[in-house]
């Protein structure tokens, strides 16, 4: 902790000096763990109240926008695993439907359909994660241990489709990497019919407790019109009463032909925002049944050698297939000159890529539209006179992850 | 009545009681954890591990040095130098790969024409100094040789999807 003198009135008598100070400052973060990764709060405090919330980022910026207009668009999916580690297939979903915009391809239906499910799967990872851990900031364990057995399981459907548990670098321009292994939809749909008891059990955990009320109900409250000045997006948005959710909006993949509800809060609080992702995560549940029941064996990604790769065995045999190997691995595809803003409801709201291409094999530039810095630039508004211990709820309600803040 | 029906709710403990017993049934309910060192999760075909440079069956190295991996490596990890062999065979002489700097994508594995860089399925090679982990020619080829019967194995089962 340290002082802030500015404000101090030194009131010098003869023989005795004493100080009084109005405000404290207090460094929240940037090594703390409730700070969600590298967020560096700085409190000013009237005793334990918040006077003013002044978040510093930065920390974690990797220039990952500058560094993409020096690859190639096929070398540049795995950055965006690394942005919202929490949530990578979200991520590389934008970039891919931002680039096959701007390519004009249109993707085989199967890749969609897997696309839709995998995108799914990861809002879920995401939601278990934020609602486990959010848990562990204001003091129970428990949620968190069991939370993380369903994570494992998921990561291993990530592990069995890409090769890696949270860097997938699965969705390809064009479509998927691969095909689903066999047996994995099984294993999804088996998963998919235990998940729900698991979010029921949650619930009587943390719903009804008292101390979870306590420290959650009316705390942190934004209003519809606020939220929306604020720039919010996704759940933040969505428990302020606001029913807008980019995969109703305007659709993108498969989300037209699948049926969903969005969980809509009333009070904007952060019970009402924990509520909306514990709804959320059994909505999630409802698409993957119905992407599953509705995937149909067929190609997974577009059949131009121009922008996939041919298969291995045809690479191996015909001339032609190995020339477009070599030169889609050496020099990739050239998109023609132009600028698309795509964005997807990524598990934590609006997450945008403003791609503007100029006919080489680069993108030109790539601005990345990070969800998490809306709700973060709001933190002053939302922790303004709040226990210092509320400022840790707020945090963990908004689902912040500094990997996409910072870029 | 409400307000009896609360308080009598509140004084009961009744939500916390619930979750006690929910914690205490999940108690006797079969454990989740496993001894790691001795117990591993499963790992599937498509694992992007550790690297390694395979052989064809009578010895001969596979890689052919055209330095495909080296182009497509997003964060430019791979190193390769090549020159003519004795035998008028292109081979390289120098295949190093930054472990420190490799991001386990896949691509070099993807873009191989002769199924020569691969990545395994050991997640176990963490080492006391940095230097240890740029890998070199030598160690690539002996971690293949060491992998080879999981590596084609896990190379046949993936065939179909690639």
């Amino acid at each position: 902790m340290s002082d802030i003198h500015s404000d101090a009135a030194i009131v010098e008598k003869p023989g005795r000096r004493t100080v009084e100070f109005d405000s404290h400052a207090i460094n929240f973060g940037p090594q703390h763990p409730a700070a969600h990764g590298v967020l560096r709060l700085i409190l000013e405090m009237d005793g334990e109240v918040v006077e003013r919330a002044d978040p510093h980022i930065g920390l974690l910026h990797r220039g990952t926008e500058k560094l993409m207009e020096y690859r190639t668009y096929i070398q540049n999916v795995p950055y965006f695993d690394r942005l919202d580690y929490v949530s990578p297939m979200c991520e590389e979903h934008t970039f891919v439907l931002a680039v096959e915009k701007l390519l004009g391809i249109e993707v085989p239906e199967r890749a969609q359909w897997i696309r839709t499910m995998f995108a799914e799967i990861t809002r879920v990872l995401n939601h278990l994660l934020n609602v486990t851990t959010y848990a562990l900031d204001v003091g129970a364990i428990t949620p968190s241990l069991w939370g993380f057995e369903e994570r494992e399981k998921l990561m291993e459907f990530h592990e069995a489709a890409s090769g890696a548990r949270l860097h997938a670098n699965y969705f390809r321009p064009g479509g998927v990497n691969r095909d689903l292994p066999a047996g994995l939809t099984d294993r999804i749909a088996e998963w998919a019919e235990t998940f729900p008891k698991f979010v029921d059990d949650l619930t009587v955990l943390l719903t009804t407790n008292r101390i979870w009320l306590q420290r959650l109900v009316d705390i942190g409250v934004i209003s519809a019109e606020d939220a929306l000045a604020w720039g919010f997006s996704g759940p933040c948005l969505r428990a302020s009463g606001v029913p807008w959710d980019l995969r109703r909006a305007q659709p993108y993949d498969k989300y037209a032909e699948v049926e969903f509800d969005i969980p809509v809060g009333r009070n904007g609080d952060c019970y009402d925002r924990y509520l909306v992702r514990m709804a959320e995560m059994r909505e999630s549940v409802k698409i993957i049944k119905q992407c599953l029941a509705k995937m149909q064996p067929g190609p997974i990604k577009v059949r131009d050698n121009k922008f996939t790769p041919p298969p291995r065995a045809e690479m191996k045999r015909s001339m032609e297939a190995l020339i477009h190997h070599f030169k889609l691995f050496t020099e990739g595809f050239h998109v023609p000159s132009g600028a698309t803003y795509t964005a997807t409801e990524s598990p934590k709201g609006e997450f945008g890529v403003y791609l503007v291409a100029d006919g080489t094999n680069r993108p030109y530039r790539c601005k990345i539209r990070p969800t998490g810095f809306a709700f973060l630039q709001a933190m002053d508004k939302l922790a303004n006179r709040h226990m210092l211990a509320d400022t840790v709820a707020i945090i963990g309600s908004l689902d912040i992850v500094f990997g996409e803040i910072d870029r | 009545m409400a307000f009896l029906d609360r308080t009598a709710r509140s004084m009961l403990l009744g939500e916390l009681v619930a979750g006690l017993v929910l914690t205490l049934r999940y108690f006797f309910t079969r454990k989740a954890t496993i001894n790691y060192p001795y117990e591993k999760g499963p790992i599937s075909p498509r694992f992007k591990g550790e690297h390694a440079l395979r052989r064809y069956p009578n010895g001969e190295e596979r890689c052919i040095a055209c330095k495909l991996c080296e182009a497509i490596c997003p964060a430019q990890a791979i190193t390769i130098e090549a020159e003519p062999r004795d035998d008028g065979s292109r081979r390289t002489t120098r295949y190093d790969i930054d472990m420190t700097k490799c991001i386990y994508c896949g691509l070099c594995e993807e873009s191989c024409p002769v199924d020569a860089i691969v990545e395994g399925p050991n997640f176990e090679f963490a080492t006391e100094t940095r230097e240890e982990l740029m890998y070199d020619k030598a160690k690539l080829l002996s971690n293949g040789d060491r992998w080879e019967p999981e590596l084609s194995r896990r190379l046949e089962m993936d065939a179909p999807y690639r």
